[in-house]
């Protein structure tokens, strides 16, 4: 590889040095390629491809399978509320409606202003505190439908 | 490292810990777990730090893991020399200055959020810690170390008698480590319950050229957080564990396989492995024998299916993670075609305990066929919230009220074993926690959540919830788990939105029977549990959905109605403020109006109305 190689390809080059390229590694190649782009580019998944000798097609496979990986860019922050068993019987529901509405989208999306990203997740393991949302990587406690609508009304630096 | 070096290493480690316990520096503990920091435990540790420089006093912060009353967080411990290390509660940062400047200032014991002392001795008439009503009836065996000691520092771990497990087995033939785990009644604690020494015995005894074990933390329970406790705790007992397991079963390659959610416990596991690493506690001849054992950290990127065996072997390898039919099982044919041991964290976090203290010792707690202690994480409506450890045969009773503290709202049921388990009622309160008796009430044990749910809790809702969440997960590779599930949350759906008969009762039993007999793995074969005990013991509340179409426990949407007391409402416009939809209109100081047609009952107005408006409970949900 060259180094004008290693520019084009968002330091994919860079990364796949970090394994050995066995078959086992799919899953590891792909965490790391998605923790370096913000999600997994087709570019990058043909390259994958390639380089471990698995079909583009059984990627996706893989890929889609696990909760994971995205496929679309993701927004400057990430919104993701807590279902857990817990949270839903503390009214985990409620807090995802009402950021539902409060940023016009769907879980799953982005606002079209490219700010938030709406996730829902099986469980953050904070059941104690439930119901819980998380901010990027920062776990908000007890919460209610007013809590986070202040939480969304709070200015966001990038 | 031989085993010399590692006495010596102790011995330094052990005056290491004597001398924190009584330094002449004041120490500040902070409850740094997960639970801790989303409660805000990295703000109060700032404000600690803030009023240390401030005053110039040269104090030390230990970040702790979980103690376990979770309700209680941020948790707080100060220990002054000379003095107990004495707990604080529910601290925020402002509170910090007050407790400090007791401390520092006055030179007295802070009073105001106090929660108890740590020490053996009566002092100053504080209570002490582990008096308090939701810590007495616990036994902590696993949970030992978790919340006492700073659980980056293998020092601290090695002070505790860690490591001691390790070299008793190493002492011992194989057989022998096998026949102390028989004897000691352990069985699995991921939730299934299989002894565990006769799953290493199958795969000990096939012959292989390479056996592989695997530590299953990808906790995939909704509700649950035993294992990231513990990881985050005492990450050292998980890895001594999986040295012991490994040992036994000849096994020269380990995994951890830990969800990607747990950013933090991945961090403390992949500092211990290092730490083991340098101390020759991991790689060639650990501790000069003749055993050589490795650790890999895989990290789940997101499927509760994973948490099966065979699925979770196919994830390693990098596909699908999709069950196989079983046999072979994976104590014969696993991971890369080689015997492999799948064992839960604390199914391994046990195992140095036992070593440790021996076999007849740990039998000593729990029941005839139920052995030891079990973590569960008690959680839902109960008023002491947090991860408990107790001796199996404890009734359900004792968990829910003596340790929980009871509910708030008259108790309903309590839900055991997440999505596989079943939803029990007040009737079963005093049924003993053991594998046998939960499963003749139609739950299973699981991996230790407990969810309690009072009359505020739809059981129809929760039954969705769970259905819900199974179908959502069902690898899609069987017909009964990945047709039967949706047809099952079309029926519960049904019913929670007014449409239900009494056939589709009958139809989800039947349904349920079958998905449970024809699934291919244990994720179909449970999914119906949570649906099938609801169905039988909390039948009428299914009735008064589908007849007289009413929820009793207003949560469903369809059956219930928001309304303005007109009475009541002061007219000060907060909900109107509130409203994502405009649904509630009025002038100022007059009742407000509310729109039925445009309100989606979100539950803002409710909120704002009971906790921040003027009047309160002017609004109300009704069915």
């Amino acid at each position: 590889m060259n180094g004008r190689d290693s520019l084009s390809d968002g330091g994919l080059s860079e990364l796949l040095r970090e394994f050995k390229g066995e078959r086992g590694e799919l899953i590891p190649v792909l965490q790391r390629v998605q923790e370096l782009h913000g999600y997994l580019r087709p570019e990058a998944i043909r390259r994958v491809s390639r380089w471990l000798k698995i079909s583009e097609n059984e990627i996706f496979g893989v890929a889609t399978f696990y909760a994971q990986f995205r496929f679309h860019p993701p927004g400057r922050h990430r919104l993701r509320v807590c279902l857990g068993t817990a949270c839903h019987v503390k009214g985990g529901e409620q807090i995802l409606l009402t950021a539902q509405q409060r940023l016009s989208i769907g879980t799953g999306e982005t606002t079209p202003d490219g700010e938030y990203d709406l996730d829902r997740v099986a469980c953050l393991g904070c059941c104690a505190l439930a119901p819980v949302v998380a901010v990027d990587d920062k776990v908000h406690s007890q919460m209610s439908v007013l809590k986070i609508q202040r939480i969304l009304d709070e200015p966001k630096s990038a | 490292m031989n085993p010399r070096a590692l006495d010596e290493r102790r011995g330094k480690a052990a005056s290491k810990w004597a001398e924190l316990q009584s330094s002449p520096r004041p120490l500040i503990f902070i409850g740094a777990a997960s639970c801790g920091l989303a409660a805000g435990a990295a703000e109060v540790q700032e404000a600690v730090e803030k009023y240390l420089r401030k005053n110039g006093i040269e104090g030390r912060i230990i970040q702790v893991g979980c103690i376990g009353p979770c309700y209680m967080e941020p948790l707080m411990d100060v220990r002054m020399p000379g003095q107990p290390r004495i707990s604080y509660s529910n601290v925020r940062p402002s509170d910090v200055p007050l407790i400090m400047e007791s401390f520092f200032e006055k030179k007295e014991v802070a009073k105001s959020r106090l929660a108890g002392h740590f020490g053996e001795a009566e002092f100053d008439g504080i209570p002490r810690f582990f008096d308090m009503p939701m810590l007495k009836p616990q036994v902590r065996i696993v949970l030992r170390n978790c919340g006492i000691i700073d659980p980056d520092d293998l020092d601290h771990y090695l002070a505790r008698d860690g490591y001691l497990g390790l070299e008793k087995c190493l002492s011992l033939p194989w057989t022998e480590v096998l026949d102390t785990i028989k004897r000691s009644g352990l069985r699995g604690r991921g939730g299934a319950g299989f002894p565990t020494w006769r799953k290493w015995l199958t795969c000990r005894e096939m012959p292989s050229d390479q056996r592989y074990l695997i530590c299953n933390a990808d906790e995939g329970d909704p509700g649950a957080f035993m294992n990231r406790s513990l990881i985050e705790g005492d990450p050292h007992a998980v890895l001594e564990g999986m040295l012991i397991a490994a040992f036994t079963i000849g096994a020269t390659q380990g995994y951890v396989y830990i969800r990607a959610e747990y950013p933090l416990a991945i961090k403390r596991l992949k500092k211990a492995i290092a730490q083991m690493r340098e101390a020759g506690l991991l790689g060639q001849n650990i501790l000069g024998s003749e055993f050589s054992f490795d650790i890999r950290i895989k990290e789940g990127a997101g499927a509760f299916v994973c948490g099966e065996e065979t699925a979770l072997i196919a994830s390693i390898e990098g596909k699908r993670g999709m069950p196989r039919s079983r046999p072979p099982f994976p104590a014969v044919s696993g991971l890369y075609g080689k015997p492999t041991i799948i064992n839960n964290v604390e199914t391994l976090g046990t195992l140095p305990h036992i070593l440790r203290n021996g076999a007849e010792w740990y039998a000593g707690f729990g029941t005839e066929t139920s052995k030891g202690t079990k973590t569960f994480s008690l959680v839902g409506k109960v008023r002491r919230t947090g991860l408990i450890e107790v001796p199996l045969g404890m009734t359900l009773r004792e968990v829910v009220f003596d340790i929980g503290g009871g509910t708030l709202k008259p108790f309903k049921a309590v839900q055991t074993g997440g999505p596989s388990g079943g939803c029990l009622s007040e009737e079963f309160l005093d049924t003993p926690i053991d594998y046998e008796h939960l499963a003749g009430a139609g739950s299973i044990m699981g991996s230790g959540g407990l969810i309690v749910v009072d009359s505020d809790t739809c059981i129809v809702d929760t039954a969705k919830y769970f259905l819900g969440f199974t179908q959502m997960e069902s690898c899609g590779k069987c017909v009964p788990c990945r047709v039967g599930t949706r047809h099952m949350v079309k029926l519960l759906e049904k019913i929670c939105d007014g449409r239900g008969e009494l056939a589709d009762l009958e139809k989800l039993e039947k349904l349920g029977r079958t998905i449970k007999n024809g699934s291919l793995c244990q994720l179909g074969g449970t999914a119906p549990n949570p649906a099938l005990t609801s169905l039988k013991y909390f039948r009428s509340e299914f009735i008064s959905h589908v007849k007289d179409k009413r929820c009793p426990a207003v949560v469903c949407k369809s059956l219930v109605n928001y309304r303005v007391i007109a009475g009541k409402c002061t007219g000060c416009q907060r909900c109107v403020s509130v409203c994502p939809t405009g649904a509630i209109t009025g002038p100022r100081s007059e009742p407000h109006n509310l729109d039925r047609t445009k309100c989606i009952k979100c539950r803002s107005c409710y909120e704002i109305c009971r906790f921040d408006a003027i009047a309160g409970d002017a609004i109300i949900i009704e069915s």
